[in-house]
């Protein structure tokens, strides 16, 4: 399994991202920066990871979905290539209308930081095939800019297709339908707001987020 | 050439910093003001003759995202 961990300038999840994919798969994931056009040969996982990549300048993940790498990362999506997108990674991947949508500044205006509960929606992505549907699951998140908007008509669409993975249990920012991550239509690109790799070991106080990875890299028991 | 790009959000977009600047402006006791809505002003200076679908192209690929925005282009 060869992974990928797209690095922009501002990401700051990308160690963490880096650290639970290798301690999934055995073997360290390439860094690749943003103004690189090629992925490594033989990519098969890219992860888009969380921060404030080009210090959010215009909109949370708009130039990032602007850079050079993303043309590479939207040709591997369209060829079937899983992409994760976590956080700031989730705003690249709607600005670069990977994903319906756009992640819009917290209702209440506060940054939030602190674990919350998750209901699994959708338990046969390729990224939730280990949880079980209507499961709760705890998973920190830590954003601003995590309030999910999308037209009544789109949301009504990506939910008749199946393609909530996640909602928040309880509402934590706004969220239209409380939305936590959404899946491509294909089912092969994830964006979601709170940060699975954050949860990947028992010190992290839960490792709810770990079995997403299992799942997503082929590694279930 | 000096371009004025105004970018806002869509009508029934909730805006929650719009709301934030209306408490603020009570709080300060102005009162009358029915809503606030916030925007973003970009000031572009671009080649002579730079045409209207160029423009309107900065626009809908960067400048505003049109799922959330719309923009309002005016030129000298």
């Amino acid at each position: 399994m060869k992974t990928a961990v797209i690095v922009f300038p501002g990401s700051n999840c990308d160690r963490d991202m880096a650290v639970a994919l290798e301690q999934v798969t055995g073997r360290a994931p390439a860094m690749v920066w943003h103004r690189e056009t090629e992925l490594p040969d033989g990519t098969d996982f890219i992860a888009l990871p969380g921060g404030f990549s080009y210090g959010d300048y215009l909109r949370s993940g708009a130039m990032a979905a602007r850079s050079p790498i993303l043309r590479s990362v939207a040709d591997a999506a369209a060829r079937g290539v899983p992409v994760l997108g976590v956080c700031n990674g989730f705003q690249v991947l709607t600005e670069a209308l990977l994903l319906p949508g756009a992640l819009m500044r917290n209702a209440g205006l506060n940054f939030v930081c602190r674990t919350v509960p998750l209901k699994v929606e959708n338990s046969q992505s390729l990224f939730t095939a280990s949880y079980s549907a209507g499961e709760e699951i705890n998973i920190p998140v830590a954003h601003h800019d995590g309030n999910y908007f999308a037209d009544a008509a789109t949301l009504d669409r990506i939910e008749g297709e199946g393609r909530v993975a996640f909602r928040y249990a309880d509402a934590v920012n706004g969220s239209a339908r409380d939305i936590a991550g959404v899946l491509n239509d294909a089912g092969n690109v994830l964006g979601m707001m709170p940060h699975p790799e954050r949860a990947i070991d028992r010190a992290h106080g839960g490792t709810d987020g770990l079995r997403l990875f299992e799942a997503a890299l082929g590694v279930l028991a | 050439m000096k371009v004025n790009v105004y970018v806002t959000l869509k009508p029934g977009v909730l805006d929650p910093q719009g709301k934030a600047i209306h408490h603020a402006l009570e709080g300060l006791g102005f009162g009358g003001v029915a809503d606030v809505r916030a925007g973003r002003f970009i000031e572009l200076d671009v080649a002579d003759g730079t045409s209207d679908a160029d423009l309107d192209a900065m626009c809908a690929k960067l400048l505003a995202n049109t799922v959330i925005e719309n923009y309002r282009i005016e030129r000298p």
